[in-house]
């Protein structure tokens, strides 16, 4: 389930625009330029079913994203997605790790309050006994240099 | 026929007796003959697993998937509250505040524990540093990396949380911590191999039940551990997923 962000939540001046997410739902995105830097040593786990359903979240998953974990739990991935990303970077992310492999990139996420972060993510597909079960996504703290390219590349992928 | 015991070569060398005495006493409260084998590099001891010379191992958590995907162990137990954590720290001296102002080429020392090292090094990801950029500095002990700091010899040390925090106040007072890790989910676990795999019901209940009496306290207490929890499948699973992402 996937509601769309509501103004009442967002700190700052935001703008909006609608997302299509999954091919097929959309959503109302209101989104600030305030960013919240990286915490060190820190690294945000979360799991999903193979349809990108959030099943499991970290401590470190709820203090950067703005979420509760009810809030999370049964939510799909793309509740992070900010529109700054190009519909391309996730095309390519579940192209792989549809093929089985793992996907790593640096992805701009969009927090409740409207704020984002930038994360290194890696996502790799849960293989149990031979069948997929699941997708675990880690992210840790980014290079600035490669966060300072990504703000350059991205906006020419749409 | 006598089973072969083996602990991960990053224990601190405080507790060797610690897991001598261990090894006694699982070997009475199990019945069954074991022979503790201690390796002085992970090398020597990944080759006797190879080798399929291993059947009880306190292991690093890097060597978890090689023990589970290609060597059918299993994990019986962790230590309660215990995981492994890393530190960056400096020379005191240091004028560096951040990772990010770390420049290329910087003298990095380690010890050759695998999983301490690849925390530390991805903390040093966010100032652009990785293998092909800092020059090595490989280290027997997490001391002499302190040394290597003190010295110049090094600008940075990567460090187990645990021996870090357990450094002389002297020694601490002259270095910095730069950052810390918070990861929570790495741990050691004692896992069981293939040949000692019908015991596991037994090995895991005598563990999980070893703080409720006297001895077993005793015991724990030379290791430095207060308790064993159980290590579900899924949970270690999960943890060797969470390695493999992280390697990359």
């Amino acid at each position: 389930m996937i509601n769309d962000m509501k103004a009442e939540d967002i700190v700052g001046e935001y703008k909006e625009v609608t997302l299509d997410l999954y091919q097929s739902i959309s959503r109302k995105v209101l989104y600030t330029e305030v960013e919240t830097p990286y915490p060190d040593g820190k690294l945000i786990v979360s799991t999903t079913t193979p349809d990108g359903v959030i099943t499991h979240v970290n401590q470190s998953f709820i203090e950067m994203s703005g979420f509760s974990e009810n809030e999370l739990i049964g939510a799909p991935h793309a509740i992070l997605r900010h529109p700054d990303m190009p519909p391309a970077a996730f095309q390519d992310l579940w192209d792989t790790v549809n093929r089985g492999d793992k996907w790593q990139g640096f992805v701009k996420n969009l927090r409740k309050d409207g704020g984002y972060y930038w994360v290194k993510a890696t996502v790799i597909p849960n293989i149990r006994n031979g069948e997929l079960v699941a997708y675990t996504s880690v992210r840790r703290k980014p290079s600035r240099t490669k966060v300072d390219e990504c703000i350059k590349l991205y906006p020419t992928l749409f | 026929m006598s089973f072969m015991f083996t602990v991960s070569p990053d224990f601190t060398p405080d507790h060797l007796s610690g897991w001598y005495i261990f090894n006694t006493w699982i070997q009475r409260q199990t019945d069954t003959a074991i022979h503790l084998e201690m390796y002085n590099d992970f090398q020597s001891q990944r080759e006797a697993i190879k080798n399929d010379q291993i059947d009880l191992i306190y292991a690093n958590p890097f060597d978890a998937a090689m023990l589970v995907r290609d060597k059918g162990f299993q994990p019986l137990v962790k230590a309660v509250g215990e995981s492994d954590e890393a530190i960056i720290a400096v020379n005191a001296e240091n004028s560096v505040e951040d990772v990010v102002h770390l420049a290329e080429g910087i003298k990095v020392a380690f010890t050759e524990d695998p999983d301490v090292h690849m925390m530390g090094m991805i903390m040093l990801e966010p100032g652009d540093l990785d293998a092909s950029n800092i020059t090595p500095v490989l280290s027997d002990t997490y001391v002499l990396v302190a040394k290597h700091l003190l010295r110049g010899e090094a600008d940075v040390g990567i460090f187990l949380a645990e021996a870090y925090d357990g450094l002389s106040s002297m020694i601490k007072k002259q270095l910095r911590v730069l950052v810390r890790s918070q990861i929570s989910v790495i741990h050691h676990s004692l896992m069981i191999g293939p040949n000692l795999l019908d015991k596991k019901e037994q090995f895991q209940k005598v563990l999980v039940d070893m703080n409720a009496d006297e001895k077993g306290q005793g015991v724990l207490k030379s290791l430095n551990f207060t308790a064993w929890e159980k290590v579900e499948d899924d949970e270690m699973e999960f943890m060797i997923d969470l390695m493999d992402t992280l390697s990359m």
